[in-house]
């Protein structure tokens, strides 16, 4: 009756196989490297970076001891710290020949020095979460409010020139409060106006109302799908834009994500200088549009013969750089209302923009003067300004224009995501933050993990001295729940924080809740006067039930945590229910695996070795 | 080794009156501590800012606490924090100041004071953040009650649900009793190892009503508080190991875990205990005045959803 069929063995040998294998790379631990990523939209980190790298530090003599393009990064390996400072130090002066103006981020990183063959089944070590690696982590609360606002103010403008391009005579045109009210004089005009609106603007919704004096208005309001993608799109923006300026910060692995509606987590692991971090979230960046300054001096200015004229300068950064501008803009970033990627008439990629009614005033009036000659639209941040592309001027233009001849659908996003960057759409604020130095993080990784082996350690101790053999048994149980949890959580790559090592701990104490209602069970059947084979057997079935219905109780605990915590308690919880899943199947599977090894072959037991079965006497 | 040599079956529930008294008169004072006191809610809850700072030698309270009044905050805190060395400073919200600038302007000042300073940590909560985290807290708190009722209720009978969940609430209130009455600080993680208890001494309560109904099954002539007795008696020893067991391993937390999960693990280890105490005095007891019977337990129809063969 104790004896497992064969596939009951080779399911556990699998698993333990699989644990050990995911575990492993957790032993090797890390070695120092130097990871290279593209600053800017416009450059991708390729095989060419990769033939430089590889150059410049052959050049410098420095030996590397790995090179692989991860995806749209270059991970360097080197022997120790001080080659990878070297090291750092000699790519970020070959890969950026203007430290002013990086265009590759050279940061330090560590990697996990695991063996190939383990990276490539994707067998990686734990990911540790900032209260044990060290680094900041914000939360930034997107003005959504403000988003809106700042939209709708714009489309009052839009709908304004729109009614007096079209002649139709309004008597008034105000924003109140989320909407826009347009009042008229004659119903004629009023469903004229109606028509013009729908046709210039899907994204409207528009609805009558009484206004006082016998007029009548419209009243425009953005319909919900609309709004919800204006969200969307602030959002996203925002969170290029914070790419865009961490980049600059040099952090190997930024988390940058959305959390929820209207929220941004921004994680950056390693980082300690956290006022030049909060300096550059803050920071905001603005937009120019300028005219292309084709004076002959300007000319010459380029090619380094004589000084740029007065009232004009030279960008060397950028697409279509170097270029001399005038110094004077067209338009803003603040009057740009919306840029997005689209196709022309022809069908090829084009950047569609839209500005504001002052500006497309001002923009109408110097495009009929300029037909044919070049514009360039510049980023500045932190006083320096990157041209974001250089175009000509085919026609007249209005607030309503589109940018053509992009090489691909890609190279739109991209100018449409900077443009879009450079007026940040919506405000941010941070709302939480979080900085841990690294040496407290590495003193939070001892500690944990020293807690849980002397827990281990004395839990152990104890089941083997209580139980004998079949506290052995137990414990070797309870440390395959350990590799299999470890396991678990490194397939997973869930991120492993100070509260989640707590979380292996408790669920080791409680995992041994089920060894002990087994081996108590198993004693009292032996006390009731069973067989040995047969104590095994129905101590087994019987505590099964007992098992199921308190794994359940508690993983009911571990999801509620796990739905509605967040930071801290999700780290905790992640673990926890994990930790309940494996220990049912050590506890249970697994330890009657063992039990069923060592006695389900013995035909004739008389004893097992489960510590002393007292017998009331008398009984 | 055998720890537990009981003989006859202990008369827990002849002494049920007096344990439910002993819980009312705690729960009761629990709940007075709550009331009168309040908990020490910690930032993550109340908003504001954290730092923890380290210095080379014992730190001088007396003048960092003056360095930061310097700064003018309203109600500031400066402490002790697991060692001498190391000083958490707590910052109410300020408006106008963003958390960035609170955080440097301290350090700053500490810095001039004194050079060798090391910044350890900053955490700043934002007043809506902690807002939402109150709430989500007690939703999880309502998910795991309504839950676990669920679940016992399918699983044994509507009054075992109820027992175990007030024995259970119990527990939980009177760990915040403990928090309020020494005005130890209630966080995040505090309410983790609260919501873990909850769902852990649940488990004690489940032990022992699969032992009653078992008991119920075998044993036709006893009484209903006879078998009750039987059931706990018969669950004793291990719950005393279960329990010593994990006690061990939050012992190990609170001893070794530093200061950042000291009170995680002080909420486990009271919690623990209570949940030894509810789950066999209170639990059994509120299922036996809820007037548990046989019938209740020992269903005609067969079922086969434990895997246990019923007797007929």
């Amino acid at each position: 009756m104790n004896r497992y069929p064969i596939w009951k063995y080779v399911v556990i040998a699998v698993a333990l196989a699989l644990g050990l294998i995911y575990t492993l790379p957790n032993f090797f631990g890390e070695s120092p490297a130097v990871q290279i990523s593209s600053a800017k939209a416009t450059v991708k980190v390729d095989a060419g970076v990769l033939a430089r790298v590889e150059q410049s530090l052959a050049k410098a003599s420095i030996e590397q001891t790995g090179l692989l393009l991860d995806g749209a990064s270059i991970k360097v390996r080197l022997r120790d710290t001080d080659t990878q400072l070297k090291a750092k130090d000699v790519l970020a002066r070959d890969l950026n020949p203007d430290p002013a103006d990086p265009v590759y981020v050279v940061a330090l990183n560590l990697l996990s020095s695991s063996p190939q063959w383990l990276t490539r089944l994707h067998a990686l070590p734990m990911y540790l979460g900032l209260d044990l690696r060290g680094g900041v982590h914000f939360l930034l609360q997107v003005d959504m409010k403000q988003a809106l606002s700042k939209r709708i103010d714009a489309t009052t403008g839009e709908l304004r020139s729109l009614l007096r391009d079209k002649n139709v005579r309004h008597a008034g045109i105000a924003r109140s409060g989320e909407s826009i009210e347009i009042r008229f004089r004659e119903d004629a005009v009023l469903e004229r106006a109606r028509t013009v609106i729908a046709d210039a603007n899907a994204d409207l919704s528009i609805a009558d109302a009484p206004a006082d004096g016998g007029e009548r208005k419209l009243v425009v309001t953005f319909k919900p799908a609309a709004q919800r993608a204006l969200l969307d799109n602030s959002i996203k923006q925002n969170i290029t834009t914070l790419h865009n300026r961490i980049n600059e910060l040099g952090v190997a692995e930024p988390v940058i994500q959305q959390q929820g509606s209207d929220r941004i987590v921004v994680q950056l692991p390693g980082v300690q200088d956290t006022a030049r971090a909060k300096d550059i979230l803050g920071r905001t960046a603005t937009l120019e549009a300028r005219l292309v300054d084709l004076t002959q001096e300007a000319q010459a200015a380029i090619t380094g013969q004589g000084s740029v004229p007065f009232g004009s300068e030279l960008f060397r950064q950028g697409r279509g750089a170097p270029v001399v501008l005038r110094k004077q803009a067209i338009f803003t970033g603040e009057q740009l209302t919306n840029a997005g990627a689209t196709f022309d008439e022809n069908q090829r990629p084009a950047v569609a923009i839209s500005l504001n009614d002052a500006a497309g005033r001002v923009l109408r009036e110097v495009s009929r003067e300029n037909i044919k000659k070049p514009m360039a639209v510049v980023l500045f941040e932190k006083g320096r300004g990157e041209v974001l592309t250089v175009a000509t001027i085919q026609s007249e233009l209005g607030s309503r224009f589109q940018i053509t001849g992009m090489e691909s659908p890609q190279a739109s996003n991209d100018l449409a995501l900077l443009l879009r960057a450079g007026a940040l759409a919506a405000p941010m604020e941070i709302i939480e933050e979080r900085t841990i130095g690294p040496s407290l993080g590495a003193e939070n990784i001892t500690k944990g993990f020293n807690s849980t082996i002397y827990g281990f350690t004395a839990i152990a101790v104890f089941m083997i001295a209580y139980y004998m053999l079949f506290g052995l048994f137990s414990t070797i149980a309870l440390a395959i729940n350990v590799l299999l949890l470890i396991a678990l959580l490194s397939l997973l790559q869930a991120t492993l924080t100070l509260p989640g090592i707590a979380a292996i701990a408790l669920t080791l104490g409680m995992a041994i809740d089920a060894n002990v209602l087994i081996n108590e069970r198993i004693r009292e059947e032996l006390r009731n006067g069973a067989t040995p084979q047969a104590a095994i057997a129905t101590g087994y079935e019987k505590a099964w039930a007992t098992i199921l219905d308190s794994n359940v109780t508690t993983l009911i605990a571990g999801v509620a945590l796990l739905v509605f915590g967040s930071g801290a308690i999700r780290g905790f919880a992640v673990v926890h229910c994990l930790g309940i899943m494996t220990s049912m199947f050590s506890a249970v599977f697994v330890s009657r695996g063992i039990v069923n090894l060592w006695y389900g072959r013995q035909k004739k037991l008389n004893k097992i070795s489960i510590g002393e079965v007292w017998k009331p006497t008398g009984a | 080794m055998e720890f537990f040599r009981i003989k006859r079956d202990i008369p827990f529930m002849r002494h049920a009156l007096l344990f439910n008294v002993i819980s009312l008169v705690t729960f009761l004072a629990a709940v007075g501590f709550l009331a009168v006191r309040g908990l020490h809610f910690s930032i993550e809850f109340t908003g504001g800012t954290v730092m923890e700072v380290a210095y080379p030698q014992a730190a001088d309270l007396e003048k960092i606490r003056a360095s930061v009044d310097s700064l003018g905050f309203a109600e500031s805190q400066v402490q002790n924090f697991g060692t001498s060395r190391d000083v958490m400073i707590r910052l109410p919200l300020q408006k106008g100041v963003t958390s960035a600038q609170q955080s440097e302007r301290v350090m700053a000042t500490l810095k001039a004071a004194d050079a060798s300073v090391e910044l350890r940590r900053v955490e700043f909560v934002g007043p809506q953040v902690g807002k939402e985290l109150a709430t989500d807290g007690a939703l999880a708190l309502l998910f795991v009650v309504v839950g676990i009722m669920i679940y016992l209720a399918i699983r044994f009978e509507w009054k075992f649900a109820v027992a175990a969940i007030v024995a259970n609430l119990h527990d939980v209130i009177i760990i915040l009793g403990f928090f309020a009455a020494f005005q130890w600080e209630f966080s995040l993680s505090v309410l983790a190892a609260v919501l873990a208890v909850l769902g852990y001494s649940v488990n004690e309560s489940v032990v022992i009503f699969d032992r009653i109904r078992e008991t119920f099954r075998k044993q036709r002539k006893m009484t209903t508080s006879q078998i009750i007795d039987h059931a706990i008696t018969s669950t004793t020893s291990r719950t005393i190991i279960t329990h010593g067991s994990t006690q061990i391993m939050v012992l190990a937390m609170l001893l070794f875990g530093g200061p950042t999960l000291h009170y995680f693990a002080l909420a486990l280890t009271i919690g623990i205990l209570f949940g030894i105490y509810s789950s066999v005095f209170v639990a059994a007891a509120i299922a036996m005045w809820l007037g548990v019977t046989r019938e209740d337990l020992v269903k005609p129809v067969r079922k086969k959803d434990d895997g246990q063969p019923e007797l007929p």
